[in-house]
C-alpha cells in the first residue's frame, strides 16, 4: 500500500475501507542474520536501513512490549542540529540532513515541520555561549542566527521579556530545527522494514543471550529461542538489563524524564523555545496541545512517571517564560526512562563478544537523533567497520579516557548530565 | 516520593542531593588499576530494582544517607545514616 494524495482522496470518498495494517506480523523464524533488541525509534530505523541501504532483509526486531511504546512515543517531538563537539556535531547534522528526506523515504507523513528554535539568551555570557554556538554550527554548514530583543520579539510576542530575574536579551535562532509527530516515525520506519522484509516481532521479550566461544550465536525469548548471525542491543533506557544477558555491564544509568502536554489551544507558539535558565521547553502540536518538559528527575528510576517535585519546577518555569499558560489545563504528563551516559553523548559500537553491537547513551536527547542512529547503526551492522559521523562514539573511551564527549564541560561521570 | 532520615524523619525528596548507586565507600586504591577505577566511576549498577545509594540532606541536617529504594516503584526500603554504615 502506497499512500498518496490521490489515494487519500479516494479513501475519504468511499468510506476509508481501503486501508490495511501498515505492518506485517509474523511468527518468529528459527534463525535470522540479524536481530535488533527494542522495537523503538531506533530499532525501527535500524531495521529500515538495513533492508533499504543495505539490502538485508533476514532481519528481525524483537520488542517485549508494543512497537514505539517507549521513549519515540514519550519525548517532546524536537528535532534540531545544535551541538558543537566534533562527533556530535556530524552525527546531528547528518540526522537533519536525513530528517528534511524522510517523509519521501518512508513514503509516510511524519509531520516533520522545520518552525525553527530560539534558545533564548539571558545574559551577557549566554549569548557569548550561544554565538560560539552559533558559529560552530554554521562552521558544520548548518543554520544558526543571533536574533536581539527585538528580533525574538517579533517571533515571540507572547513571552515576558521583562520578567526580573531572567530577562531576555535575545536568543539563537535555527531555523531548520523544528519537530515531528513522534509516533508517526515509529510508525513509518515499522512500516517500511516490513514492506521491506523485515520480521517486527512484538510481545516478544528476549530473556538471554546466547554466546558461545566469544560469539554470539542468537537470543532466547519468551516466544522461543532465536538464532542469529549478529545481534544489536538497541533497548534504550533498558539497555543495562539487555546488555546484563550477555555478562556486560554498560556505564549507562537509567533516569526519569517528565513531559507534558495541555489541553489544545488556538496557534498562539509558532516555533520551539528554549528557556535554558528554567531548563525548559515547549512548542505547540498541530493539534493545539502546548508540548513542554525540564529536567530529569534526578535519580536512577526505571518508573515511566516521576514525582510532583518536578512537576512544580516545570510549571514555575512555563508561568516565568509565558504567564498566560498558567490558564492552560495540563491534559496529561508521563515519564520516560532515559539511558545517562556518563559525558552526555551517546555509544555506539562492537562488543567484545563477536556479533554483539550496541547502541545505547542517548540521554534525553534521542529522538532527534532517530533517523541517524538507525542509518549508522545499520552501517556498523552491515559493514564491522563504524560510519564516518559515529567513528568517536566507542565504548571503551570512558575506561581509556580518550575521546570524552563532553557537551556541557560538566565531566564524564554520572549524575553530570 | 519522602526519604525517612534517621535524623530529621519522613522529609521531601526536594531537600534531598543525589549521588546515585553507592560505591564511594568502596573507593579503589590508587594503584589498584584501570579496571577497577572504570569499574568505580562509569560501570555503576544500574538495577531495575532495589539499588543502594547515597543521598545528602542537603536542605536538612546536612547527613549522607545509605537510601535502599526500589527503582521501579520508588518505594524506599531503608535509609541509614553514612557514617555508621562506613563505621
Amino acid at each position: 500500500m502506497r499512500f498518496s494524495g490521490l489515494k487519500v482522496l479516494k479513501e475519504g470518498l468511499t468510506g476509508n475501507k481501503g486501508w490495511g495494517p501498515h505492518w506485517r506480523s509474523p511468527e518468529p523464524k528459527s534463525e535470522y542474520d540479524i536481530i535488533l533488541i527494542g522495537g523503538g525509534g531506533h530499532g525501527l530505523a535500524t531495521a529500515h536501513y538495513l533492508a533499504k541501504v543495505h539490502g538485508l532483509r533476514n532481519v528481525a526486531v524483537l520488542e517485549k512490549g508494543y512497537l514505539g511504546g517507549g521513549n519515540v512515543g514519550r519525548n517532546t517531538t524536537i528535532v534540531r542540529a545544535n551541538y558543537m563537539l566534533p562527533g556530535n556535531s556530524e552525527f546531528y547534522s547528518h540526522s537533519l540532513k536525513l530528517w528534511e528526506g524522510l517523509e519521501e523515504d518512508l513514503n509516510y507523513n511524519v509531520m516533520h515541520s522545520q518552525r525553527g528554535i530560539i534558545n533564548l539568551v539571558h545574559s551577557d555570557g549566554q549569548r557569548d555561549a550561544f554565538v560560539r554556538r552559533g558559529n560552530m554550527m554554521m562552521g558544520r554548514g548548518d543554520d544558526a542566527e543571533m536574533l536581539d530583543t527585538n528580533g525574538v520579539r517579533k517571533l515571540l510576542p507572547m513571552i515576558d521579556f521583562d520578567q526580573t530575574r531572567f530577562p531576555i536579551y535575545g536568543g539563537l535562532y535555527h531555523r531548520r530545527g523544528g519537530t515531528a509527530r513522534h509516533d508517526a516515525v515509529a510508525w513509518g520506519f515499522a512500516r517500511s522494514a516490513s514492506d521491506h522484509g523485515v520480521d517486527l516481532i512484538q510481545q516478544c521479550e528476549v530473556t538471554g543471550i546466547d554466546v558461545e566461544g566469544g560469539v554470539v550465536k542468537g537470543v532466547q525469548t519468551t516466544r522461543g529461542p532465536i538464532r542469529a548471525k549478529k545481534v544489536g542491543m538497541v533497548a534504550a533506557g533498558r539497555s543495562s538489563q539487555v546488555a546484563a544477558m550477555a555478562g556486560m555491564r554498560l556505564p549507562i544509568e537509567s533516569h526519569v524524564l517528565q513531559a507534558f502536554v495541555t489541553e489544545g489551544l488556538k496557534p498562539c507558539l509558532d516555533h520551539v523555545v528554549t528557556y535554558g535558565m528554567g531548563h525548559f521547553y515547549i512548542s505547540q502540536s498541530d493539534k493545539g496541545g502546548l508540548v513542554f518538559g525540564g529536567d530529569l528527575d534526578m535519580y536512577s528510576s526505571y518508573a515511566a512517571r516521576g514525582n510532583l517535585p518536578l512537576v512544580e519546577h516545570v510549571a514555575e518555569a512555563a508561568i516565568t517564560l509565558m504567564p498566560q499558560i498558567g490558564k492552560a489545563r495540563v491534559l496529561r504528563n508521563w515519564g520516560g526512562i532515559m539511558d545517562m551516559s556518563p559525558d552526555g553523548s551517546f555509544i555506539m559500537d562492537k562488543t567484545d563478544i563477536e556479533g554483539l553491537y550496541v547502541n545505547t547513551g542517548w540521554c534525553y536527547g534521542g529522538f532527534k537523533a532517530t533517523p541517524a542512529s538507525g542509518h549508522t547503526f545499520a552501517h556498523l551492522l552491515a559493514t564491522g567497520t563504524p560510519h564516518p559521523t559515529t567513528v568517536r562514539h566507542r565504548l571503551d573511551r570512558f575506561r581509556t579516557g580518550a575521546g570524552i564527549m563532553d557537551e556541557e564541560s560538566t565531566g564524564s561521570q554520572h549524575n553530570l548530565h | 516520593m519522602r526519604l525517612p532520615c534517621p535524623i530529621c524523619g519522613a522529609r521531601d525528596v526536594r531537600e534531598f542531593y543525589y549521588q546515585g548507586a553507592a560505591v564511594m565507600l568502596d573507593r579503589p586504591a590508587p594503584d589498584a588499576g584501570v579496571e577497577a577505577w572504570d569499574h568505580y566511576l562509569h560501570l555503576r549498577e544500574n538495577p531495575a530494582g532495589d539499588l543502594e545509594e547515597f543521598w545528602s540532606h542537603d536542605a536538612g541536617c546536612g547527613a549522607w544517607l545509605k537510601v535502599v529504594r526500589n527503582t521501579v516503584t520508588h518505594e524506599v526500603k531503608s535509609a541509614e545514616l553514612t557514617a555508621e554504615v562506613a563505621r
